[in-house]
């Protein structure tokens, strides 16, 4: 097949076999890039417009008072996340962050169940002052509400 | 007294720096031999300054001296000795300073040693590192000073993050650093060849070794930063696809490309301009890591401190340096004249395919990491994961994989499949076989089951470029490559077994109870309180079997800090040739239980045993050049000589 082409050829080739690679690598990454990235929700945005069952997004919000409850097994928690304006159930198996109380705000990655709960495969917490999540920082810092209705705006 | 001597050095060097500059650019204007002369020294005392503020850096936090600024804020009397000494750089101005003193040592090494490319070369060379280091040092010296006094000095000091107490932090840090700053030569070498316009073997030959010496480091680095994450983290994870590890995995996909090209423009005189491309490239990449996490545009345990001057400073020195060397390259690209040909079907051919799959990869990580800065631009706040990356790289991944069992085998310039096809055969059969036994043991995913078909494959292919060659002749750099791409080959296994097959159980369990996972039984045999130097702990006595062998007691540990107050999980981990038990001490549950997450993890180790064997594949061939190297110039010396004292 490489005899069919004379050397000046086999560099054009060469070329535009690289660009059609790259340009696909490109376009298969914006696509990826649309379907793959895990969007952050707060519980009004899932009551108005709820992701697909089993899509990975992430939410945050507050822990609400009196929701935090262990199952028997010891390690699997359901509570509940809010933010002023609607209510998410969230479980999760695992171990949980240090700072992870009911009143304290926390993103949770995993995906929204058939049945309307939020199955977190992930807690993300405060570890110190240095490494907070993006989003768990505004809201120790502009006073957790405000910051959660103003993700709501 | 010790900080001023450091701050004083460092702004010598800076002005050394400066004068290195200058003395480049007018000694390369005609009749300008006078200031050339001091390029080579200025950037070798450049080196001796930076070197001594970095240890004036170090004495400060060794004598915990509280009324640096730096110190105060990063250090306590409290800690030990060896977490004091990394504490000098586990911190932002400390790093950066480490990052100056790490490129005015390479700077001042090219001065002292490269005597083979054309004078002419060279001096433009040392004036684009100067150029560089300039921006740098200015950075430090006006937005992150490290020597900054604090009056009234404190009692005592703020301490250092508890992640960061780790032993692998006095290591991994300035390992990934010689990596980052190391392709600055690269960088460097690609401005002055653009400007003299001397693209030639003869300076790939020149430029692979420096390469090929950082991107050892940030191999290695990249290698124990995973194994730190791994270990330290507590989630059982080896690679997160956090921002800060793209970071670090960009530069060694760019410098990866690289050492492949410059190998085909040093044998062939082919891929001019792309090879400087790359040059500029992987420093380029370096730079943007280091803007991504320093800026603090990305919380991580990385970012240590937010401050958007600095972000601006690091985004204007980014604009002056990658704008200008591509800019540059735009502009002279054209004037490099073509380079010689080759069929598809050879050698080049293989390493082009290899060098497009790993910019691609490049691209495509670079595309997911700053995708969720671009979407927050417009308000939309989005992660992007292991979903995304994972698949989307494994496709450039895999057919580049595919190529590398065949490309060392090609000659070069042209060449033949049925000379090769045996060869061929050989690795595609260990291939099916590693993809069959996957298939027979069942319930593997895709992506798992293509890489241990990869993985056996690689096995065989790496070594067959020796079939039919004396192994006591072999140049050292062919040892090197067939050991690295192995080492390719073992690290995919681990990845693959990794995800395949490693099994994980979370249980509540009393003292006295005992719980399965995988082979494994594990008892918890008791929690109690321990104390360290700055900690407290609780922590878990577990005793674990493997097949019912006799136990080995492991102790993971739950620990609280009190300067700064944080708490950690400290997991333990039980290493066996064909795998790791990794267990972590969670919280106490009702009913006198306690957490306890316990993963089998079989083979999961081969990834770093692979990461090293990469490394040292590159080590080899470093040394097997950097040897030839000395023995061409002994030999041409003793010519030089002989001739002389023929003539006299």
């Amino acid at each position: 097949m490489t005899g069919a082409f004379k050397p000046k050829h086999q560099r054009l080739v060469l070329v535009v076999i690289a660009l059609a690679a790259l340009i696909a690598a490109a376009l298969l990454a914006m696509w990826a890039l649309r379907n793959q990235a895990s969007y952050f929700y707060v519980p009004s945005d899932i009551a108005a417009r709820p992701p697909a069952a089993g899509r990975a997004v992430r939410l945050g919000g507050m822990i609400e008072n009196g929701s935090l409850k262990t199952r028997p097994d010891g390690v699997t928690i359901d509570f509940v996340v809010e933010d002023g304006k609607a209510r998410v159930p969230v479980s999760f198996t695992g171990i949980v962050p240090d700072l992870f109380t009911e009143g304290s705000g926390v993103v949770a990655e995993g995906s929204m169940q058939r049945d309307g709960r939020f199955l977190a495969t992930n807690l993300l917490a405060k570890h110190d002052e240095n490494y907070v999540p993006r989003e768990l920082k505004d809201m120790t810092e502009a006073q957790k509400r405000q910051t959660v209705a103003e993700a709501t705006r | 007294m010790i900080a001023e001597l450091g701050l004083a050095a460092l702004w010598l060097a800076a002005a050394l720096a400066a004068l290195q500059l200058f003395g480049g650019v007018l000694g390369l204007r005609p009749r300008g031999e006078a200031l050339a002369a001091v390029v080579r020294p200025a950037a070798v005392v450049q080196a001796v300054l930076c070197a001594l503020a970095f240890a004036a850096l170090i004495a400060v936090f060794a004598r915990t001296d509280l009324s640096v600024a730096l110190v105060a804020k990063n250090s306590h009397s409290e800690k030990p000795l060896i977490f004091k000494l990394a504490g000098a750089w586990g911190n932002h101005e400390g790093s950066m300073l480490m990052w100056v003193m790490i490129m005015a040592a390479a700077g001042g090494l090219i001065a002292l040693v490269e005597r083979r490319l054309p004078e002419r070369t060279m001096l433009a060379t040392l004036a684009a590192q100067a150029f560089v280091s300039l921006g740098f040092y200015a950075f430090l010296l006006i937005s992150s000073n490290p020597f900054a006094r604090l009056d009234p000095a404190p009692l005592e000091g703020a301490g250092l993050n508890p992640l960061l107490q780790d032993l692998g932090l006095a290591f991994h840090p300035p390992t990934l650093y010689c990596g980052y700053v190391g392709l600055s030569i690269a960088f460097s070498f690609a401005v002055g060849a653009l400007l003299t316009r001397q693209v030639t073997p003869e300076f790939a030959k020149v430029m692979r070794p420096w390469v090929l010496g950082a991107w050892i480091f940030l191999t290695l680095g990249i290698t124990a930063g995973s194994y730190w994450a791994y270990y330290e983290l507590g989630w059982g994870g080896w690679w997160f696809w956090d921002p800060v590890e793209n970071a670090s995995l960009m530069p060694w996909l760019a410098a990866t490309a690289l050492l492949h090209s410059a190998s085909v423009l040093a044998a062939r005189d082919a891929l001019r301009a792309w090879t400087i491309m790359l040059g500029v490239v992987a420093f380029s990449m370096s730079m943007i890591g280091t803007f991504l996490v320093r800026s603090g545009i990305l919380t991580s345990v990385h970012a240590f401190a937010v401050d958007p001057t600095r972000g601006t400073f690091i985004l204007a020195l980014l604009a002056i340096y990658i704008g200008g060397a591509l800019l540059l390259f735009a502009v002279r690209a054209g004037s490099v004249a073509e380079g010689e040909r080759f069929s598809i079907m050879s050698r080049e051919g293989a390493l082009v395919v290899n060098n497009v799959a790993l910019s691609a990869i490049l691209g495509i990580v670079l595309l997911g990491t700053l995708y969720p800065l671009l979407t927050e631009a417009f308000g939309v706040r989005v992660s992007v994961g292991p979903p995304y990356f994972n698949p989307v790289s494994a496709m450039f991944f895999a057919p580049m994989l595919l190529v590398l069992a065949v490309g060392p085998l090609l000659r070069w310039r042209r060449d033949r499949f049925d000379r090769v096809q045996a060869s061929v055969v050989a690795a595609a059969v260990a291939g099916m076989a590693a993809l069959t036994a996957a298939l027979l043991i069942g319930g593997i995913k895709l992506l798992p089951m293509i890489g241990m078909g990869l993985a056996g494959m690689l096995a065989v292919a790496s070594f067959l470029p020796l079939k039919g060659r004396s192994l006591r002749r072999l140049p050292l750099p062919v040892w090197g490559m067939c050991i690295a791409h192995f080492g390719m080959g073992v690290a995919l296994f681990g990845v693959a077994a990794d995800s395949a097959f490693t099994q994980e159980r979370l249980v509540a369990a009393r003292v006295g109870d005992t719980a399965r996972v995988g082979p494994w039984t594990i008892r918890l045999a008791s929690v109690s309180p321990v104390a360290g130097p700055n900690w407290t702990a609780l922590q878990a006595q577990l005793q674990a079997s493997y097949n019912g062998h006799a136990p080995h007691q492991i102790e993971p540990q739950a620990r609280t800090f009190w300067t700064p107050p944080q708490s950690t999980s400290e997991s333990a981990l039980l290493t066996r040739w064909n795998g790791q038990l990794y267990a972590v001490i969670g919280g106490e549950a009702e009913g006198d239980r306690w957490q306890l997450r316990l993963w089998w993890k079989p083979f999961v180790t081969w990834i770093w045993y692979g990461g090293g064997l990469i490394g040292f594949g590159g080590l080899l061939s470093l040394v097997g050049r950097v040897s030839g190297d000395l023995k061409r110039r002994s030999v041409r010396r003793r010519h030089a000589e002989r001739r002389a004292e023929a003539t006299a």
